[in-house]
């Protein structure tokens, strides 16, 4: 394995392995994300999932390996500069800010103004308000702009936090069950709204939802005990019997 | 829509109803004794503004509060003491020209830190400075390591012991137990006076409109929002592209600065300052203060500095065996039953009927109502 070298992937993640007290719960990990690449992460519980997307973005510390984004290393850097290089991401439980109204929420997360001064005397001039608007009419949020995000659906909450990320242009994003808990529509609202925003951007899912995965994956990793079990086509991965022994079921 | 405006109408209405019952209808209706007790009340609102926008706003609760409060009161004490301290009117002791606690303490000249307390405008820095600079050292090593909530809280106190310990048995260097006290004159002007206490009383209250200012602005800008989304969502802001650490630090700064003012403010009302202002027990109440003012509420804290501390000259008094005890029911029962405090009551019941009220009188744009409890601006 050739640590450090150049590549042309958005993300190449190399020999990525974390223990916590002994247990490896992803081992040896390596897989590359290609530009406007929707890659969708499968498994059963516990495979290492979501603690893959945390080591990327920085929330997790690798024991070992290597995570370069766009040839820079992110394994040293701080969380939020990981964010500022350009990877962002979504949690699994929506996390955005009840008190706020909509458009603060979405402000709050526009690209300006990040240090303690520069948020001190943020202005909201033309440009941030017209980002704004932009933002949430592809979250289809418009009509909610001045409410408390307190007030908006469970799914509503989660388009607000993908539009939090969307503000922020990020050549990256991962998203961790960005569909739970949501209707059958607003499913079908969310994987338009993911083709659309993987335009000039890569995105990396988390997901359960197979017909889901199907409708939006370019291509599937499938994680097992912290290593890969499969990757290739939604398709290729379903009838893979190894897939179908560990997490797809007979 | 989606302005952005540093005050709203309701804001104001309640800025100016503030103003005029501390600038004319208090000093008009109170003897100088009673307006000077208003006056030492008002230093812990001045805390009690700080800790509406750490512990309101960031969720940062800190117990002791009452390190900063000190540590101003005491920078102005020592230059108040040294000028007290002139050779002429010490020369009884057996070594003139120091304070008199030091000669009973067998110090024989001045400890070094005590010098640049001669000068005034040293002193006067160091009472923002020492502080503010205090705070920021907790600050990095509390926040850069990630302690926060009960353990930050519980740390905070331990601080207010310790100070309050090495202040108690440094007697020599700080007066001990007694504290600085019999401070006389400043730059030669007796402070002892009834025209000094109005002085001093109006100085209070403008500093005081200074700080509830700066912090109104604080609210009101994205800062503010973020400060509120922090507390909510640390993780979200953290992977919004911000260093957490950086926005707390600052906020316990900018409150440690704030009780800092009050504490010297204090110092000058009273003529003196002592331990019993900076240990655990006044640092839990002046975080009673801002709960029964509201903790989102800027100008609730002030009511609530005044009313709690009003209580407690009449209370305290009359039962001092009981007030302890009063008062922390009083915590409890705030905080069950009015989380929000006098500012949430303020809200419930009068709020809109205000809010209606001032749209009436305004021009056909509209007015924003719930403002003093949200860190909401459009």
């Amino acid at each position: 394995m050739s640590h450090g070298s150049n590549t042309d992937f958005v993300l190449a993640v190399e020999g990525l392995t974390v223990s916590f007290d002994g247990f490896r719960a992803v081992d040896d990990l390596s897989f590359y994300v290609d530009d406007s690449e929707i890659r969708v992460i499968i498994g059963p519980n516990g495979a290492g999932k979501t603690t893959v997307l945390d080591l990327i973005c920085g929330r997790t510390r690798a024991t070992a390996g290597s995570v370069r984004f766009r040839n820079r290393e992110l394994t040293q850097l701080r969380e939020h500069d990981i964010v500022r290089a350009g990877v962002g991401r979504k949690f699994q439980t929506p996390s955005i800010y009840d008190d706020l109204t909509v458009f603060e929420n979405l402000e709050i997360c526009y690209p300006r103004g990040r240090g303690v001064f520069g948020s001190l005397f943020f202005r909201r001039d033309q440009a941030v308000i017209d980002k704004v608007r932009e933002v949430a009419a592809t979250v289809l949020l418009t009509e909610r702009l001045e409410e408390p995000a307190a007030l908006l659906s469970h799914g509503q909450k989660q388009w607000l936090e993908i539009g939090m990320l969307l503000i922020q242009d990020p050549q990256l994003l991962m998203l961790d069950e960005p569909v739970a808990g949501m209707s059958i529509t607003e499913r079908r609202q969310t994987a338009d709204l993911l083709r659309r925003i993987s335009q000039g951007r890569s995105v990396i899912v988390i997901e359960h939802d197979m017909d889901f995965v199907a409708e939006i994956a370019d291509r599937v990793t499938v994680l097992h005990q912290g290593r890969i079990l499969a990757e290739g086509s939604a398709e290729a991965v379903k009838q893979d019997p190894q897939v179908i022994d560990v997490y797809l079921g007979h | 829509m989606f302005r952005t405006t540093f005050m709203t109408r309701h804001d104001l209405l309640g800025f100016a109803v503030l103003a005029v019952l501390l600038l004319l209808v208090l000093p008009l209706s109170l003897d100088v004794f009673r307006l000077n007790l208003v006056g030492k009340y008002l230093t812990y609102a001045f805390v009690a503004v700080g800790l509406v926008l750490c512990w309101g706003c960031g969720g940062i609760l800190s117990l002791g509060q009452g390190v900063f409060y000190g540590l101003g009161g005491y920078a102005l004490a020592m230059f108040l003491k040294l000028e007290s301290s002139d050779p002429e009117s010490t020369r009884i002791q057996s070594t003139p020209g120091i304070p008199d606690f030091m000669d009973w303490n067998q110090l024989t000249e001045l400890p070094w830190f005590w010098e640049p307390f001669q000068s005034l405008g040293f002193s006067l820095l160091a009472v923002l400075l020492v502080p503010t600079l205090f705070a920021y050292l907790i600050g990095v090593a509390m926040f850069k390591r990630r302690v926060g909530g009960v353990y930050f809280a519980i740390i905070t106190q331990a601080i207010a012991a310790i100070l309050t310990i090495l202040i108690i048995g440094q007697q020599g260097y700080t007066g001990g137990v007694n504290g600085i006290t019999d401070l006389r004159t400043l730059l030669g002007w007796n402070i002892r006076t009834d025209f000094a206490s109005y002085v001093f009383y109006f100085v209070c209250v403008g500093l005081l409109f200074v700080c509830l200012l700066v912090a109104q602005f604080i609210r009101r800008s994205k800062l503010g929002r973020i400060l509120l989304a922090m507390r909510e969502q640390e993780d979200r802001v953290r992977f919004s592209g911000y260093d957490v650490a950086g926005f707390k630090i600052f906020v316990f700064c900018v409150g440690a600065a704030f009780a800092a003012i009050g504490g010297a403010m204090f110092t000058l009302q009273e003529g003196f300052m002592s331990p019993s202002f900076v240990g655990i027990v006044p640092s839990i109440e002046m975080v009673i203060f801002c709960a029964v003012g509201g903790r989102l509420s800027l100008l609730g804290a002030v009511y609530g500095a005044l009313l709690v501390n009003l209580a407690k000259t009449v209370f305290g008094e009359s039962f001092p065996e009981l007030w302890l005890f009063a008062m922390g029911l009083l915590f409890i029962g705030v905080v069950m039953a009015f989380p929000n405090g006098l500012a949430g009551l303020y809200q419930q019941f009068l709020g809109d009927r205000v809010a209606r009220w001032l749209d009436q009188l305004g021009r056909p744009s509209r007015s924003q109502a719930p403002v003093a409890l949200e860190g909401g601006a459009q």
